[in-house]
């Protein structure tokens, strides 16, 4: 199944060199469409408006953390099954055992290379 | 049981002029009771009081102990100074990775004019390049810890001054706030941490 890399990609993280690394990435497998948003609220606001194919995000974030969005965005009608990644320097198993609870579409461990955040994102766009 | 009685009153009058305990002051009150108690007291009370005595003597040889280590000197200014270096190293290499990052783009942008085998390795170089910079957040976070745990050093030792210090602040039985309690530990060290293949074990272990 080939990806339609034409897609809006929201990549959400509160440390701007981490969002200026993932574009510059997702930009070398030809997603060009990438929009950034700092914390969950920020990201909540423009998932809401707008028309995106997946969500790239941070889970240690305030005010609202990568996981509360990741609810938020599940229990939204709309946005119910939009492909969600996490990205996090977290590993521990409850964390991860947290996140697919709360509806994650895959995990991606920091620091981590484009290989993984590329076969990822096909698994999840593959699954959706 | 007289005798008893008068050093129970003794200790409620002393207690009453001295409402605020101050450590060696206990040393001087059981000499005191002790110097003009009078009629015979019984070996269980002699030894108490004696207790009580040690006790005080140990307090107050903390109290100097501790201001033998110039406490405020670590809470003025070494954690200070050692926070606001950490505060500088992050900052420091975050304009490293920003002019990393900024070069790195200018190499991309001069990639999408070649082609075949040459546009293809510099762009398997500038994606390590990406990668490696992503550096800077871990070291970022860690350093974050390692100031906020600095922070909670501080809050507990300036506790203790004003405990042994200054007796008339009581102190609190409540743990010190730590800045961003609400959030995750941050990236953990590799000895206790998953890695990917172990996080994709236990995701595949959902389906």
């Amino acid at each position: 199944m080939s990806m339609d890399k034409s897609m809006n990609v929201l990549i959400v993280d509160d440390y701007k060199t981490m969002l200026r690394i993932i574009r510059n990435l997702l930009k070398q497998i030809d997603f060009n469409n990438v929009e950034e948003a700092m914390d969950g609220g920020e990201a909540l606001s423009k998932l809401r408006v707008g028309n995106y194919g997946l969500v790239i995000s941070d889970w240690n974030m305030q005010p609202m953390t990568g996981l509360e969005l990741l609810t938020e965005v599940r229990k939204d009608t709309r946005l119910k099954t939009l492909p969600f990644i996490m990205i996090t320097a977290e590993s521990k198993t409850e964390n991860v055992v947290a996140a697919k609870q709360a509806g994650v579409s895959n995990y991606i461990v920091k620091p981590f290379n484009a290989e993984t955040l590329k076969g990822k994102i096909e698994k999840v766009l593959g699954n959706a | 049981m007289h005798d008893v009685q008068n050093l129970a009153d003794r200790l409620v009058d002393l207690k009453r002029r001295y409402p605020v305990g101050q450590p060696d002051l206990v040393t001087d009150v059981v000499l005191a009771v002790l110097g003009s108690m009078t009629g015979d007291i019984s070996h269980r009370e002699t030894a108490l009081l004696h207790e009580i005595g040690a006790l005080g003597e140990a307090v107050a040889t903390a109290r100097l102990e501790i201001a033998a280590l110039k406490v405020d000197d670590i809470t003025v200014s070494y954690i200070p100074c050692a926070t606001d270096e950490l505060d500088a190293i992050v900052s420091h290499t975050a304009a490293a990775t920003e002019s990393i990052l900024e070069a790195c783009e200018t190499l991309d942008m001069l990639g999408d004019t070649l082609e075949g085998e040459a546009a293809r390795k510099l762009q398997d170089a500038t994606s390590k390049i990406y990668e490696s910079c992503s550096f800077q957040d871990i070291t970022g976070q860690r350093i974050t810890k390692v100031v906020s745990t600095l922070k909670t050093i501080e809050t507990t030792i300036a506790r203790i001054v004003m405990t042994f210090g200054k007796a008339s602040i009581t102190a609190s039985t409540s743990s010190p706030v730590v800045e961003g309690d609400g959030l995750l530990n941050g990236p953990q060290l590799a000895r206790s941490a998953m890695d990917q293949s172990d996080v994709d074990k236990l995701l595949a272990s959902f389906d």
